[in-house]
Protein backbone atom coordinates (compact mmCIF):
# COMPACT_ATOMS: atom_id res chain seq x y z
CA UNK A 1 0.00 0.00 0.00
CA UNK A 2 1.80 3.23 -0.87
CA UNK A 3 0.86 5.95 2.06
CA UNK A 4 2.29 9.84 2.21
CA UNK A 5 3.72 10.60 5.46
CA UNK A 6 4.30 13.94 6.39
CA UNK A 7 6.99 15.14 9.22
CA UNK A 8 6.91 18.56 11.05
CA UNK A 9 10.19 20.38 10.50
CA UNK A 10 12.31 19.52 13.42
CA UNK A 11 12.33 15.77 11.64
CA UNK A 12 12.95 16.68 8.06
CA UNK A 13 15.73 17.61 8.03
CA UNK A 14 16.61 14.35 8.82
CA UNK A 15 14.99 13.12 5.56
CA UNK A 16 14.83 14.92 2.22
CA UNK A 17 11.59 16.05 2.52
CA UNK A 18 9.02 16.67 4.85
CA UNK A 19 6.82 14.69 2.75
CA UNK A 20 7.71 11.23 1.91
CA UNK A 21 6.53 8.64 0.30
CA UNK A 22 6.61 4.79 1.45
CA UNK A 23 4.77 1.68 1.11
CA UNK A 24 3.96 -0.71 4.18
CA UNK A 25 0.44 -3.07 4.86
CA UNK A 26 0.77 -1.96 8.44
CA UNK A 27 1.94 1.47 10.14
CA UNK A 28 4.30 0.13 11.40
CA UNK A 29 6.00 -1.45 8.35
CA UNK A 30 5.51 1.68 6.53
CA UNK A 31 7.70 3.50 9.35
CA UNK A 32 9.84 0.60 8.76
CA UNK A 33 10.34 1.54 5.16
CA UNK A 34 11.51 5.32 6.35
CA UNK A 35 13.78 4.60 8.70
CA UNK A 36 15.56 1.95 6.30
CA UNK A 37 16.08 4.75 4.02
CA UNK A 38 16.74 7.16 6.65
CA UNK A 39 19.20 6.02 9.03
CA UNK A 40 19.27 9.57 11.09
CA UNK A 41 15.47 9.88 11.36
CA UNK A 42 14.78 6.30 12.20
CA UNK A 43 15.82 6.81 15.87
CA UNK A 44 13.52 9.51 16.16
CA UNK A 45 10.81 7.92 14.49
CA UNK A 46 10.47 4.42 16.92
CA UNK A 47 12.94 3.43 19.98
CA UNK A 48 15.24 0.03 19.57
CA UNK A 49 12.92 -2.54 19.80
CA UNK A 50 10.79 -0.67 16.55
CA UNK A 51 8.45 0.63 19.37
CA UNK A 52 6.37 4.21 18.97
CA UNK A 53 7.48 6.61 21.89
CA UNK A 54 5.55 8.42 24.20
CA UNK A 55 6.33 11.59 22.74
CA UNK A 56 6.19 10.88 19.55
CA UNK A 57 2.15 10.35 18.24
CA UNK A 58 1.26 8.94 14.61
CA UNK A 59 -2.02 10.08 13.32
CA UNK A 60 -3.44 7.88 10.46
CA UNK A 61 -5.55 10.04 8.23
CA UNK A 62 -7.02 12.43 11.46
CA UNK A 63 -6.53 9.44 14.01
CA UNK A 64 -4.50 8.39 16.47
CA UNK A 65 -3.25 4.99 15.96
CA UNK A 66 -2.68 4.57 19.55
CA UNK A 67 -6.25 3.59 19.37
CA UNK A 68 -6.43 1.97 16.58
CA UNK A 69 -3.80 -0.84 16.75
CA UNK A 70 -0.62 1.67 17.29
CA UNK A 71 1.85 -0.01 14.49
CA UNK A 72 -0.68 -2.85 14.02
CA UNK A 73 -2.70 -0.59 12.34
CA UNK A 74 -3.28 -1.53 8.62
CA UNK A 75 -3.42 1.22 5.85
CA UNK A 76 -5.19 1.79 2.68
CA UNK A 77 -3.44 2.83 -0.25
CA UNK A 78 -3.62 6.91 -0.31
CA UNK A 79 -3.38 6.76 3.81
CA UNK A 80 -1.75 9.89 5.05
CA UNK A 81 0.70 9.52 8.62
CA UNK A 82 1.32 12.36 10.05
CA UNK A 83 3.80 12.63 12.80
CA UNK A 84 3.20 14.84 15.88
CA UNK A 85 5.92 15.06 18.34
CA UNK A 86 6.39 17.32 21.72
CA UNK A 87 7.62 20.72 21.20
CA UNK A 88 7.38 22.49 24.30
CA UNK A 89 8.31 26.12 22.91
CA UNK A 90 6.56 29.10 24.12
CA UNK B 1 -36.11 47.47 30.93
CA UNK B 2 -35.49 46.62 34.95
CA UNK B 3 -33.26 43.56 34.01
CA UNK B 4 -31.24 45.45 30.67
CA UNK B 5 -30.80 48.08 33.19
CA UNK B 6 -29.44 46.53 35.91
CA UNK B 7 -27.19 44.06 33.48
CA UNK B 8 -25.57 47.28 32.19
CA UNK B 9 -24.85 48.71 35.15
CA UNK B 10 -22.07 46.42 35.77
CA UNK B 11 -20.61 47.42 32.50
CA UNK B 12 -19.69 51.76 32.93
CA UNK B 13 -20.61 53.91 29.95
CA UNK B 14 -16.99 54.04 28.94
CA UNK B 15 -16.77 50.08 28.74
CA UNK B 16 -19.94 50.46 26.90
CA UNK B 17 -18.43 52.19 24.37
CA UNK B 18 -15.00 51.02 24.10
CA UNK B 19 -16.60 47.12 23.63
CA UNK B 20 -19.20 48.51 21.22
CA UNK B 21 -18.03 46.31 18.38
CA UNK B 22 -17.96 43.10 20.71
CA UNK B 23 -21.72 44.66 22.08
CA UNK B 24 -23.28 44.68 18.88
CA UNK B 25 -21.95 41.29 17.96
CA UNK B 26 -25.45 39.11 18.80
CA UNK B 27 -23.03 36.35 20.02
CA UNK B 28 -21.11 38.42 22.73
CA UNK B 29 -23.63 41.26 23.49
CA UNK B 30 -24.38 42.80 27.02
CA UNK B 31 -24.31 39.36 28.28
CA UNK B 32 -21.33 37.88 26.92
CA UNK B 33 -18.87 41.31 27.78
CA UNK B 34 -20.33 40.72 31.07
CA UNK B 35 -18.89 37.13 31.09
CA UNK B 36 -15.43 38.61 30.10
CA UNK B 37 -15.63 40.85 32.75
CA UNK B 38 -16.44 38.74 35.36
CA UNK B 39 -13.52 36.05 34.09
CA UNK B 40 -10.29 35.26 35.67
CA UNK B 41 -7.65 34.01 33.22
CA UNK B 42 -4.37 32.96 34.38
CA UNK B 43 -1.56 33.14 31.70
CA UNK B 44 1.57 31.31 32.34
CA UNK B 45 4.50 32.46 30.97
CA UNK B 46 4.01 36.45 29.03
CA UNK B 47 6.25 35.39 26.58
CA UNK B 48 6.04 34.48 22.99
CA UNK B 49 2.87 33.15 23.21
CA UNK B 50 1.89 35.09 26.59
CA UNK B 51 2.35 38.15 24.69
CA UNK B 52 -0.10 38.32 22.49
CA UNK B 53 -2.70 36.72 24.77
CA UNK B 54 -2.24 38.99 27.29
CA UNK B 55 -3.09 41.86 24.98
CA UNK B 56 -6.04 40.33 23.37
CA UNK B 57 -7.70 39.24 26.41
CA UNK B 58 -6.96 42.73 27.78
CA UNK B 59 -8.63 44.30 24.71
CA UNK B 60 -11.56 42.04 24.97
CA UNK B 61 -12.58 43.49 28.54
CA UNK B 62 -11.35 40.07 30.47
CA UNK B 63 -11.61 41.56 34.40
CA UNK B 64 -8.80 39.86 36.02
CA UNK B 65 -5.30 38.55 34.20
CA UNK B 66 -3.57 36.81 36.48
CA UNK B 67 0.45 36.61 34.92
CA UNK B 68 2.72 34.22 36.41
CA UNK B 69 6.84 35.02 35.50
CA UNK B 70 9.61 35.83 36.72
CA UNK B 71 11.43 36.59 34.25
CA UNK B 72 13.32 39.94 33.18
CA UNK B 73 12.78 41.52 29.69
CA UNK B 74 15.85 41.42 27.18
CA UNK B 75 16.79 42.57 23.72
CA UNK B 76 16.25 38.94 22.20
CA UNK B 77 12.97 38.44 23.49
CA UNK B 78 11.37 41.59 21.28
CA UNK B 79 11.64 39.93 17.71
CA UNK B 80 8.03 38.21 19.18
CA UNK B 81 6.86 38.87 22.61
CA UNK B 82 5.05 42.32 21.53
CA UNK B 83 3.81 42.78 25.63
CA UNK B 84 7.24 44.20 26.05
CA UNK B 85 8.94 46.99 24.33
CA UNK B 86 13.32 48.45 24.20
CA UNK B 87 11.77 51.12 26.97
CA UNK B 88 10.95 47.87 29.11
CA UNK B 89 14.41 45.99 28.35
CA UNK B 90 15.89 44.97 32.00
CA UNK B 91 12.39 45.37 33.49
CA UNK B 92 10.85 42.43 35.21
CA UNK B 93 8.22 40.91 32.62
CA UNK B 94 5.54 41.09 35.03
CA UNK B 95 6.27 45.17 35.53
CA UNK B 96 6.72 45.39 32.01
CA UNK B 97 3.08 43.35 30.94
CA UNK B 98 1.45 45.39 33.87
CA UNK B 99 2.53 48.48 32.69
CA UNK B 100 1.11 48.02 28.86
CA UNK B 101 -1.89 46.06 29.66
CA UNK B 102 -2.94 49.25 32.04
CA UNK B 103 -2.33 51.27 29.13
CA UNK B 104 -4.65 49.18 26.58
CA UNK B 105 -7.13 48.72 29.04
CA UNK B 106 -7.87 50.35 32.90
CA UNK B 107 -10.52 48.27 33.12
CA UNK B 108 -8.37 45.01 33.75
CA UNK B 109 -7.49 43.93 36.93
CA UNK B 110 -3.29 42.23 36.60
CA UNK B 111 -2.77 39.76 39.53
CA UNK B 112 1.08 39.56 39.24
CA UNK B 113 2.68 35.93 40.71
CA UNK B 114 6.40 36.64 40.30
CA UNK B 115 7.64 33.36 41.01
CA UNK B 116 7.92 30.28 38.38
CA UNK B 117 5.22 27.95 38.84
CA UNK B 118 6.10 24.38 41.17
CA UNK B 119 4.37 21.66 42.45
CA UNK B 120 4.49 23.34 45.48
CA UNK B 121 2.48 26.17 44.68
CA UNK B 122 0.65 25.74 41.46
CA UNK B 123 -2.15 24.39 42.58
CA UNK B 124 -2.87 27.76 44.80
CA UNK B 125 -2.72 30.00 42.53
CA UNK B 126 -4.74 28.34 39.49
CA UNK B 127 -7.40 27.29 41.76
CA UNK B 128 -8.90 31.28 41.63
CA UNK B 129 -9.14 31.12 38.33
CA UNK B 130 -11.21 29.94 35.73
CA UNK B 131 -8.85 28.92 32.92
CA UNK B 132 -5.48 28.63 32.34
CA UNK B 133 -3.03 29.71 29.46
CA UNK B 134 -0.53 27.59 28.51
CA UNK B 135 2.44 29.91 27.68
CA UNK B 136 5.73 28.44 29.21
CA UNK B 137 8.78 27.42 27.41
CA UNK B 138 9.43 23.82 28.60
CA UNK B 139 7.88 20.25 29.62
CA UNK B 140 8.50 20.21 33.07
CA UNK B 141 5.86 23.56 33.58
CA UNK B 142 4.01 22.35 30.58
CA UNK B 143 2.84 18.44 32.40
CA UNK B 144 2.74 20.61 35.67
CA UNK B 145 0.22 22.74 34.39
CA UNK B 146 -1.70 19.80 33.08
CA UNK B 147 -2.23 17.94 36.06
CA UNK B 148 -2.98 20.81 37.88
CA UNK B 149 -6.13 21.60 35.91
CA UNK B 150 -6.75 18.55 35.44
CA UNK B 151 -7.05 17.82 39.39
CA UNK B 152 -8.86 21.15 39.93
CA UNK B 153 -11.11 20.43 36.35
CA UNK B 154 -9.76 24.02 34.86
CA UNK B 155 -9.59 24.18 31.16
CA UNK B 156 -6.03 24.40 29.90
CA UNK B 157 -5.79 26.51 26.74
CA UNK B 158 -2.72 24.69 25.21
CA UNK B 159 -0.24 26.00 22.59
CA UNK B 160 2.59 24.92 21.65
CA UNK B 161 5.65 26.33 19.29
CA UNK B 162 9.03 25.49 17.23
CA UNK B 163 10.85 27.38 14.18
CA UNK B 164 7.97 27.41 12.11
CA UNK B 165 4.68 24.95 13.57
CA UNK B 166 2.85 25.40 16.14
CA UNK B 167 -0.01 23.34 18.13
CA UNK B 168 -2.64 24.53 20.14
CA UNK B 169 -5.55 22.73 21.66
CA UNK B 170 -8.01 22.87 24.53
CA UNK B 171 -6.97 20.18 27.95
CA UNK B 172 -9.13 19.10 30.76
CA UNK B 173 -12.58 19.92 30.11
CA UNK B 174 -15.42 18.21 31.85
CA UNK B 175 -15.34 15.63 29.08
CA UNK B 176 -12.22 16.01 26.93
CA UNK B 177 -8.84 14.75 26.86
CA UNK B 178 -5.76 16.51 28.59
CA UNK B 179 -2.16 16.92 27.60
CA UNK B 180 -0.59 13.61 28.60
CA UNK B 181 -3.79 11.44 26.21
CA UNK B 182 -1.59 13.61 22.91
CA UNK B 183 1.69 12.99 24.74
CA UNK B 184 2.06 10.82 27.89
CA UNK B 185 5.68 11.37 28.79
CA UNK B 186 8.37 14.02 27.98
CA UNK B 187 10.92 13.48 25.21
CA UNK B 188 14.18 12.68 27.18
CA UNK B 189 16.10 16.55 27.65
CA UNK B 190 18.10 17.69 24.87
CA UNK B 191 16.33 15.63 22.55
CA UNK B 192 13.70 18.35 21.19
CA UNK B 193 15.65 21.81 21.10
CA UNK B 194 14.20 24.93 22.57
CA UNK B 195 13.43 28.06 20.74
CA UNK B 196 16.66 29.55 22.30
CA UNK B 197 18.49 27.13 20.71
CA UNK B 198 16.78 26.21 17.42
CA UNK B 199 15.27 29.60 16.72
CA UNK B 200 11.62 30.19 15.75
CA UNK B 201 9.71 32.54 13.68
CA UNK B 202 8.81 36.28 15.87
CA UNK B 203 5.33 36.10 14.11
CA UNK B 204 4.59 32.10 15.28
CA UNK B 205 3.79 32.98 18.62
CA UNK B 206 1.57 35.61 17.41
CA UNK B 207 -0.10 33.06 15.07
CA UNK B 208 -0.39 30.55 17.74
CA UNK B 209 -1.05 32.70 20.69
CA UNK B 210 -4.25 34.52 19.52
CA UNK B 211 -5.23 31.12 18.53
CA UNK B 212 -5.33 30.07 22.24
CA UNK B 213 -7.03 33.62 22.72
CA UNK B 214 -9.73 32.81 21.04
CA UNK B 215 -10.33 29.61 22.42
CA UNK B 216 -10.19 31.43 26.23
CA UNK B 217 -12.62 34.00 24.84
CA UNK B 218 -14.94 30.91 23.24
CA UNK B 219 -14.79 29.50 26.93
CA UNK B 220 -15.57 32.33 28.80
CA UNK B 221 -18.28 33.67 26.65
CA UNK B 222 -20.02 29.47 25.88
CA UNK B 223 -19.82 29.94 22.35
CA UNK B 224 -18.50 27.78 19.19
CA UNK B 225 -16.77 24.59 19.27
CA UNK B 226 -13.76 24.64 21.35
CA UNK B 227 -10.60 22.79 19.93
CA UNK B 228 -10.93 20.59 23.38
CA UNK B 229 -10.75 17.13 21.55
CA UNK B 230 -9.17 18.00 18.24
CA UNK B 231 -5.33 19.17 18.08
CA UNK B 232 -4.21 21.86 15.80
CA UNK B 233 -1.59 21.98 13.60
CA UNK B 234 -0.13 25.09 12.31
CA UNK B 235 2.96 25.31 9.20
CA UNK B 236 3.77 28.62 8.68
CA UNK B 237 6.02 27.62 5.44
CA UNK B 238 3.21 25.57 3.78
CA UNK B 239 0.88 28.16 5.44
CA UNK B 240 -1.47 24.43 6.46
CA UNK B 241 -3.56 24.70 8.89
CA UNK B 242 -5.14 20.81 10.05
CA UNK B 243 -7.45 19.38 12.94
CA UNK B 244 -6.85 15.93 14.10
CA UNK B 245 -9.25 14.04 16.70
CA UNK B 246 -7.41 13.71 19.71
CA UNK B 247 -9.02 11.04 22.33
CA UNK B 248 -9.43 10.81 25.54
CA UNK B 249 -7.42 8.08 26.44
CA UNK B 250 -8.89 6.26 29.60
CA UNK B 251 -5.41 4.56 30.20
CA UNK B 252 -4.48 8.23 30.58
CA UNK B 253 -2.94 8.27 34.57
CA UNK B 254 -4.26 11.99 34.90
CA UNK B 255 -7.69 12.01 33.32
CA UNK B 256 -8.17 8.57 32.68
CA UNK B 257 -7.64 6.29 35.31
CA UNK B 258 -6.72 9.55 37.73
CA UNK B 259 -3.57 7.57 39.81
CA UNK B 260 -1.90 11.11 39.76
CA UNK B 261 -3.90 12.44 42.73
CA UNK B 262 -1.02 15.01 43.53
CA UNK B 263 0.99 16.98 41.73
CA UNK B 264 4.36 15.33 41.34
CA UNK B 265 8.07 16.14 40.87
CA UNK B 266 8.11 17.08 37.40
CA UNK B 267 12.10 18.31 37.28
CA UNK B 268 12.27 13.95 38.24
CA UNK B 269 10.15 13.03 35.07
CA UNK B 270 10.80 14.92 32.76
CA UNK B 271 14.39 13.56 33.54
CA UNK B 272 15.92 17.50 33.89
CA UNK B 273 17.95 16.74 37.37
CA UNK B 274 19.39 13.63 35.88
CA UNK B 275 20.29 14.95 32.91
CA UNK B 276 22.01 17.96 34.66
CA UNK B 277 23.74 15.68 36.94
CA UNK B 278 24.95 13.60 33.77
CA UNK B 279 26.13 16.64 31.65
CA UNK B 280 28.33 18.15 35.29
CA UNK B 281 29.77 14.82 35.47
CA UNK B 282 30.60 14.20 31.80
CA UNK B 283 32.04 17.52 31.45
CA UNK B 284 34.17 17.46 34.91
CA UNK B 285 36.76 15.77 32.35
CA UNK B 286 37.23 18.20 29.43
CA UNK B 287 39.76 20.50 30.20
CA UNK B 288 38.78 24.31 29.71
CA UNK B 289 40.59 27.21 29.02
CA UNK B 290 38.79 30.55 29.15
CA UNK B 291 38.55 33.20 26.39
CA UNK B 292 41.18 35.63 28.26
CA UNK B 293 43.67 33.02 28.72
CA UNK B 294 42.68 32.12 24.99
CA UNK B 295 43.10 35.96 24.24
CA UNK B 296 46.95 35.87 25.63
CA UNK B 297 47.83 32.55 23.78
CA UNK B 298 47.09 34.44 20.39
CA UNK B 299 49.03 37.60 21.14
CA UNK B 300 51.98 35.60 22.31
CA UNK B 301 51.95 34.04 19.15
CA UNK B 302 51.44 30.57 20.32
CA UNK B 303 50.89 27.54 17.66
CA UNK B 304 47.64 25.68 18.25
CA UNK B 305 44.32 24.73 16.14
CA UNK B 306 40.90 26.62 16.93
CA UNK B 307 38.19 24.94 15.95
CA UNK B 308 34.76 26.30 15.82
CA UNK B 309 31.80 23.22 16.27
CA UNK B 310 28.92 25.58 15.40
CA UNK B 311 26.58 25.23 12.23
CA UNK B 312 27.39 27.33 8.96
CA UNK B 313 24.46 30.41 9.74
CA UNK B 314 26.01 30.55 13.09
CA UNK B 315 29.38 31.42 11.58
CA UNK B 316 28.09 33.80 9.06
CA UNK B 317 27.22 36.19 12.17
CA UNK B 318 30.27 35.73 13.97
CA UNK B 319 33.31 34.10 14.41
CA UNK B 320 36.31 34.34 15.66
CA UNK B 321 40.06 35.09 14.33
CA UNK B 322 41.84 31.92 12.76
CA UNK B 323 39.04 29.91 13.87
CA UNK B 324 38.60 27.07 11.56
CA UNK B 325 34.67 25.59 10.98
CA UNK B 326 34.15 22.03 11.75
CA UNK B 327 30.48 21.64 12.93
CA UNK B 328 29.94 19.29 15.51
CA UNK B 329 27.66 16.68 13.77
CA UNK B 330 31.32 16.17 10.78
CA UNK B 331 34.17 16.50 14.04
CA UNK B 332 34.06 12.68 13.35
CA UNK B 333 34.50 12.45 9.62
CA UNK B 334 36.91 15.88 9.78
CA UNK B 335 39.30 13.65 12.30
CA UNK B 336 42.00 12.89 9.32
CA UNK B 337 42.31 16.35 8.88
CA UNK B 338 43.41 17.08 12.73
CA UNK B 339 47.01 16.40 14.07
CA UNK B 340 46.39 15.66 17.49
CA UNK B 341 50.58 16.29 17.94
CA UNK B 342 49.62 20.04 17.91
CA UNK B 343 47.10 21.54 20.68
CA UNK B 344 43.66 21.93 19.62
CA UNK B 345 41.30 24.22 21.24
CA UNK B 346 37.45 24.22 20.07
CA UNK B 347 34.33 26.53 20.94
CA UNK B 348 30.78 27.08 20.40
CA UNK B 349 28.47 29.71 21.08
CA UNK B 350 28.50 28.94 24.91
CA UNK B 351 30.72 26.01 25.73
CA UNK B 352 28.02 22.99 25.72
CA UNK B 353 28.66 21.36 21.85
CA UNK B 354 31.85 22.28 22.00
CA UNK B 355 32.72 20.31 25.60
CA UNK B 356 30.90 17.36 23.35
CA UNK B 357 33.56 17.70 20.76
CA UNK B 358 36.52 17.69 23.18
CA UNK B 359 35.03 14.36 24.55
CA UNK B 360 34.83 13.32 20.60
CA UNK B 361 38.64 14.27 19.71
CA UNK B 362 39.10 12.63 23.40
CA UNK B 363 37.55 9.75 22.84
CA UNK B 364 39.95 9.07 19.40
CA UNK B 365 43.01 9.68 21.21
CA UNK B 366 43.45 13.54 21.01
CA UNK B 367 45.24 14.35 24.26
CA UNK B 368 46.01 18.30 24.11
CA UNK B 369 42.53 19.22 23.41
CA UNK B 370 40.66 22.35 25.48
CA UNK B 371 37.28 23.77 25.45
CA UNK B 372 36.89 27.81 25.51
CA UNK B 373 34.65 28.39 28.55
CA UNK B 374 31.38 30.22 27.88
CA UNK B 375 31.90 30.19 24.03
CA UNK B 376 32.49 33.23 21.64
CA UNK B 377 29.28 34.34 23.80
CA UNK B 378 31.98 35.05 26.37
CA UNK B 379 34.37 35.77 24.37
CA UNK B 380 32.36 38.91 23.02
CA UNK B 381 31.36 39.99 27.19
CA UNK B 382 35.27 39.02 28.66
CA UNK B 383 37.44 40.34 25.38
CA UNK B 384 36.28 41.33 22.01
CA UNK B 385 32.95 43.59 22.22
CA UNK B 386 32.73 44.64 19.14
CA UNK B 387 32.12 40.70 17.94
CA UNK B 388 28.11 40.62 18.21
CA UNK B 389 26.17 37.96 20.46
CA UNK B 390 23.02 36.23 19.34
Amino acid sequence: MAVTLFLPTVLARLADSGTLKSEGDTVGQVVENIAGRYPDLAPRLRDEKGDPYAFVTFYLNDEDIRFTGSFKSPVKDGDELTIVPAIAGG
Amino acid sequence: MSTTASAAAELSNEEIFRYSRHLILPEVGLEGQRKLKRARVLLVGVGGLGSPAALYLAAAGVGTLGLVDFDVVDATNLQRQILHGTSTIGKRKLDSARERIEDLNPNVKVEAHETPLTSRNALEIIRTYDLVVDGTDNFQTRYLVNDACVLLGKPNVYGSIYRFEGQASVFATADGPCYRCLFREPPPPGLVPSCAEGGVLGVLPGIIGTIQTTEALKLILGIGESLAGRLLLVDALRMNFRTLNLRKDPQCPACGTHEITELIDYEEFCGVRQAAAADAAAQSGVPEITPKQLAARIARGDDFDLIDVREPHEWDIARLPGARLIPLATVIEALPTLDSARDIIVHCKVGARSAKAVQQLQASGFKKVWNLAGGITRWSDEVDPSLPKY
